[in-house]
């Protein structure tokens, strides 16, 4: 019932705060938003699952009942986590504390709401990473689509209105390719299932039951299931050339969003493309293979090439994520424990580190009311601590061991190279590594540039050191990094305990 | 089980007992207004009239759930010479009219304030809900058309009710036209049915017709005369036209009461008609192939009504094409039907859609009714921006807007599912198809609303004056149905579709 009693708490949280006056909505979003941390990680604590949750393994705190029957279908409420899905929502209620705390200074306006939401959403995310029923996966899947949209169209910057728009309409088209793509796959095995219960679809997908539907057969219902289900999360993800919502986004969303954005809605592509695409259907996923390698490597080159040519500090660590969410597209196509579970581990360290470096510029531009390159420099000078964390979550980045994102990063390479999904996998590989030399380069660039070097501002406001409520939350936030940099196995174990049988059937 | 106890102990006119109490109410609130004739005691006509419709929504409920007129505990109950029959469905529906009028009246506390005729009203729309609650249980031809003219001539004059706006009278005039047309329409369809059957009661219409060898062409010739009677009351293409102007035209509680009330009252009696009188299996070999005209009506309505909704300027005229668009979708339920096949679960899934569809549009036009109240414009731009000043109520709104098309966290999403699904599932896949089309393009113009709320700057500064706490009490309550039926959707649901089973 853990899961449910977080689910629900967050969601009255989030109306409290709503009805709450606006002078304490930040606090008191913070100090709700420690219920859940705590609530996850008693079940990381506790946690005792055992295999893939979608292939016949154990499943921890699990909930399922019958919700409704519905045309000799039944649907279930059906909720609980395993290796893949429990270090997600660690991330999600852990990012979500933190970035209540840093919207305390950039937020000023109709703050209630915006702290709602931002635990509505919160629940949401929730909703997604424990849900095993299809239909409760989607009904929490498109809610989260809803706080985001207010969250950037409301409090975001001059052009929010096009920013929310173009995300909604990109994700929600998405949706439903995918949920057309899905659903087909589910009257084509027609009988044989009961429910829409994930792992019951699974087995059944797994175990070759697909049949024809309206007269397509069944190998190529897969593959077009296949592609439309790969399509709608590849814009969630986003991969390339899917991504031109997310730059907009970025840039118009308030901080404390595009925390979230980055951090927690960006793996939800990746987690849906891991549960559904590479569990359910490996072989057509195998068949694909080359175009999708291709797409995740173009994804890293491209991504990183962009945030080469960006002035503006948030759209640089904006194009970065595509960058990086290409090397976990790689590490899933690879199909090995170390490229699969490599990939799972680095959506919990690209949100950590995506998360503080968005954060960074947050409190940057907090202090500047700039994020140009052009416009400043030297303002380590100014603002010691918050350059110093500046540097170590670029260090993070490109991929500095001891810390998370080399723990990810190298598992996911050890494993695409080890990969026999196809034979050129090794020289997919060793082009995507040359995007850490390009993420070293903008980010050395654009640090060399706004932090060192003689100060300069070209503005009106007094450069000097954030407020502790803004910092804090970045250490915090790098302590994680660095915890789970040294102790990848803080997650890494359960992760591969739950990767292993989704490989069973792939040679 | 309880339920047997409940009907077993009881004469069987009680399990009217939902009817009989709106009829009451109405009849109580003309005793009140007769004592204190001046009409200033809104409060106390109001409170009678929610009293009223809630003891009739606790009565259907409690009857739904005990299990009356239902398979396990005997089947339904017929009355008076099988004019009228209780059972689950009747039930199901009364438990919409009721809760779709609690809220019309619960809203028009402020609406109504300094307008005269307040008694009148009330019982009006309490008349106008007996007729839709007999419609729902009537099982004989006869009993239909009188149930159907009880619940339209209130209508009118409500729709009439601000007379000194000439919209109002407008709408009115246009909507008694078209009424008195299709009612004619109607009722010459029921002649020629009983010219070839002998007889008005459905069940042996069936048996009639079955016989009625010689006279197909009669026959067939009625039953699309009394579809089209049926397409009025529901506003479907081609006799649609009353409804923007109508709805666009009456006060706003009360288009919402039209545009969710009556339109299921509609599709309440068709459900029974359809089925019990002109059973599938045996009218589409005759050569009258009633469904498929309903497929042709269902995709022209759903496709003309979400097209023409997406050109408007008006909110209010939005939602009254938008409605029109829901019809669309709701006669799938009878569209999708054939014999042999999963026709239960059609019409349940059908009618699943019509409650929540009583909360989420009733919820939409109460928050124009509050609009009016506050006297702002009537466009998208004229919301803009108001959620600085009423965000409750946005949110309210933004609950209708996203449920109304079909998004996941609220109660349209499963509602709507359903009725795709089960579509699907009796093969026309094609019908679900333009369905689910147009449900993605009705996105389009609900989240206009919402941007216009939340995203958009305020053009002026607005001052909205008084808190109308009945109108936010209505509003906030459909709200809470609406997002309450998504997790409350399974019984709902489960008890549609068995108590439609029931009729095949």
């Amino acid at each position: 019932m853990i899961i449910e009693a977080l689910l629900a708490f967050t969601f009255v949280a989030a109306l409290a705060v709503m009805v709450a006056p606006d002078e304490y909505a930040g606090r008191l979003a913070f100090a709700l938003s420690l219920a859940p941390v705590v609530g996850s990680l008693w079940m990381w604590s506790r946690f005792d699952a055992s295999g893939n949750a979608l292939m016949d393994g154990s499943i921890a705190f699990e909930t399922d009942i019958v919700w409704f029957t519905l045309g000799g279908f039944d649907l279930h409420w059906f909720v609980g986590v395993d290796g893949i899905s429990l270090p997600l929502v660690v991330l999600t209620t852990i990012l979500t504390s933190l970035a209540i705390v840093s919207a305390w200074t950039p937020i000023a306006e109709r703050q209630s709401q915006f702290y709602g939401l931002m635990l509505f959403m919160e629940a949401n995310l929730i909703g997604v990473f424990t849900a095993l029923d299809f239909f409760v996966w989607f009904v929490f899947w498109e809610a989260v689509l809803v706080p985001m949209y207010f969250l950037v169209g409301v409090w975001g910057g001059p052009r929010r209105k096009y920013a929310a728009i173009k995300f909604f309409v990109y994700t929600n088209v998405a949706s439903l390719a995918m949920f057309i793509g899905f659903i087909a796959l589910v009257f084509g095995l027609g009988d044989s299932i009961g429910s829409t219960r994930l792992p019951e679809i699974a087995m059944a997908l797994r175990a070759d039951e697909l049949g024809s539907l309206f007269g397509i057969p069944a190998p190529t219902l897969a593959t077009a299931a296949f592609v439309a289900m790969f399509v709608g999360f590849a814009v969630k993800v986003p991969v390339a050339p899917l991504h031109t919502w997310l730059p907009d986004a970025h840039v118009e969303a308030p901080t404390p969003v595009s925390v979230m954005l980055a951090g927690v809605l960006l793996k939800m592509g990746t987690y849906a493309l891991l549960r559904f695409n590479f569990t359910m259907l490996p072989e057509v996923a195998v068949q694909l293979a080359v175009p999708i390698a291709i797409l995740a490597v173009v994804s890293v080159i491209y991504g990183a090439m962009l945030a080469l040519a960006q002035e503006d500090l948030k759209r640089i660590v904006a194009y970065s994520s595509v960058s990086s969410m290409g090397y976990v597209i790689l590490g899933l196509i690879a199909y090995t424990t170390y490229g699969v579970g490599g990939a799972t581990f680095q959506m919990v360290a690209h949100g950590l580190i995506s998360g503080l470096m968005f954060m960074t510029v947050g409190v940057v531009y907090n202090t500047t009311h700039t994020r140009m390159v052009g416009d400043m420099s030297g303002i380590a000078d100014r603002m010691p601590v918050t350059a110093g964390i500046f540097v170590a979550g670029a260090f993070a980045y490109m991929g500095l061991p001891l810390m998370a994102g080399f723990a990810g990063e190298f598992f996911i390479f050890k494993g695409s190279f080890e990969s026999t999904t196809f034979a050129g996998m090794p020289l997919f590989t060793a082009a995507a590594m040359f995007g850490i030399v390009i993420v070293a380069g903008y980010l050395l660039f654009a640090m060399q540039r706004t932090l060192f070097g003689p100060f300069r501002f070209d503005g009106e406001y007094d450069i000097t050191e954030a407020p502790v409520h803004d910092v804090a939350p970045l250490a915090v936030l790098l302590a994680l990094i660095i915890v789970l940099g040294v102790a990848p196995d803080l997650f890494f174990g359960m992760i591969q305990d739950a990767v292993n049988p989704i490989l069973g059937g792939v040679s | 089980m309880y339920d047997l106890a409940l009907q077993a102990s009881l004469p069987d006119w009680t399990a009217t007992a939902p009817i009989l109490a709106l009829a009451a109410t109405a009849l109580v609130l003309l005793l009140v207004d007769t004592i204190d004739p001046d009409s200033s005691n809104s409060t106390l006509l109001a409170a009678v009239a929610t009293i009223g419709s809630l003891v009739s929504f606790g009565l259907a409920g409690w009857l739904l759930v005990a299990g009356t007129g239902q398979p396990a505990t005997g089947g339904a109950i017929e009355l008076f010479g099988a004019s009228l029959v209780v059972d689950g469905m009747a039930l199901f529906f009364q438990l919409i009219f009721a809760s779709v009028t609690a809220l019309v009246v619960v809203a028009s506390v402020d609406y109504l304030k300094g307008e005269a005729y307040q008694g009148e009203f009330y019982s009006l729309v309490l008349f106008a809900a007996t007729g839709m609650a007999l419609m729902a249980a009537s099982n004989s031809l006869a009993t239909a058309f009188v149930s159907l003219e009880l619940a339209s001539l209130p209508s009118y004059a409500l729709v009439a009710f601000l007379k000194r706006n000439r919209g109002s009278v407008e709408a009115s005039l246009k909507y008694f036209l078209i009424g008195a047309v299709s009612s004619a329409v109607f009722a010459f369809g029921i002649s020629l049915v009983y010219a070839a059957t002998g007889t008005l009661v459905l069940g042996d219409v069936a048996a009639g017709l079955a016989e009625a060898t010689g006279m197909v062409g009669v026959a067939g010739i009625g039953v699309f005369m009394i579809l089209g009677g049926f397409a009025f009351k529901t506003a479907s293409v081609p006799f649609h036209f009353w409804a923007p102007e109508a709805y666009e035209g009456a006060p706003a509680p009360i288009s919402g009461f039209l545009s969710s009330a009556s339109k299921a009252a509609g599709f309440a009696v068709a459900f029974r008609v359809f089925t019990v009188a002109f059973p599938v299996g045996e009218l589409v070999p005759m050569g009258i192939d009633w469904p498929l005209a309903f497929a042709v009506l269902a995709v022209v309505t759903m496709t003309l009504g979400n097209f023409a909704a997406a050109t408007q300027e008006n909110v209010k005229r939005m939602l009254a094409y938008s409605s029109i668009g829901h019809a669309g979708y709701a006669l799938i339920g009878l569209a999708a039907l054939s014999g042999g096949g999963p026709n239960g679960d059609v019409i349940g899934a059908s009618m699943a859609h019509l409650l929540v569809y009583g909360f989420m549009n009733t919820g939409a036009f109460l928050f124009i009714a509050m609009t009016e109240h506050w006297e702002l414009g009537r466009t998208f731009e004229d919301l803009n921006g108001l959620s600085t000043q009423a965000p409750m109520a946005c949110l309210a709104m933004t609950v209708f807007m996203f449920s109304l098309a079909g998004l996941p966290p609220f109660g349209g999403f499963l509602s709507k599912y359903a009725l795709f699904y089960s579509a699907i599932e009796g093969g026309f896949w094609w019908l679900a198809a333009v369905g689910a089309v147009n449900s993605a393009l009705s996105l389009f113009y609900y989240s206009r609303v919402v941007k216009a709320m939340w995203i958009e700057d305020p053009v002026g500064t607005v001052e909205l004056g008084s808190r109308p706490l009945g109108l936010y009490v209505a509003v906030m309550a459909a709200a809470i149905g609406t997002l309450l039926l998504l997790p409350a959707f399974g019984p709902v649901v489960e008890t549609a579709q068995a108590s439609a089973a029931a009729l095949f």
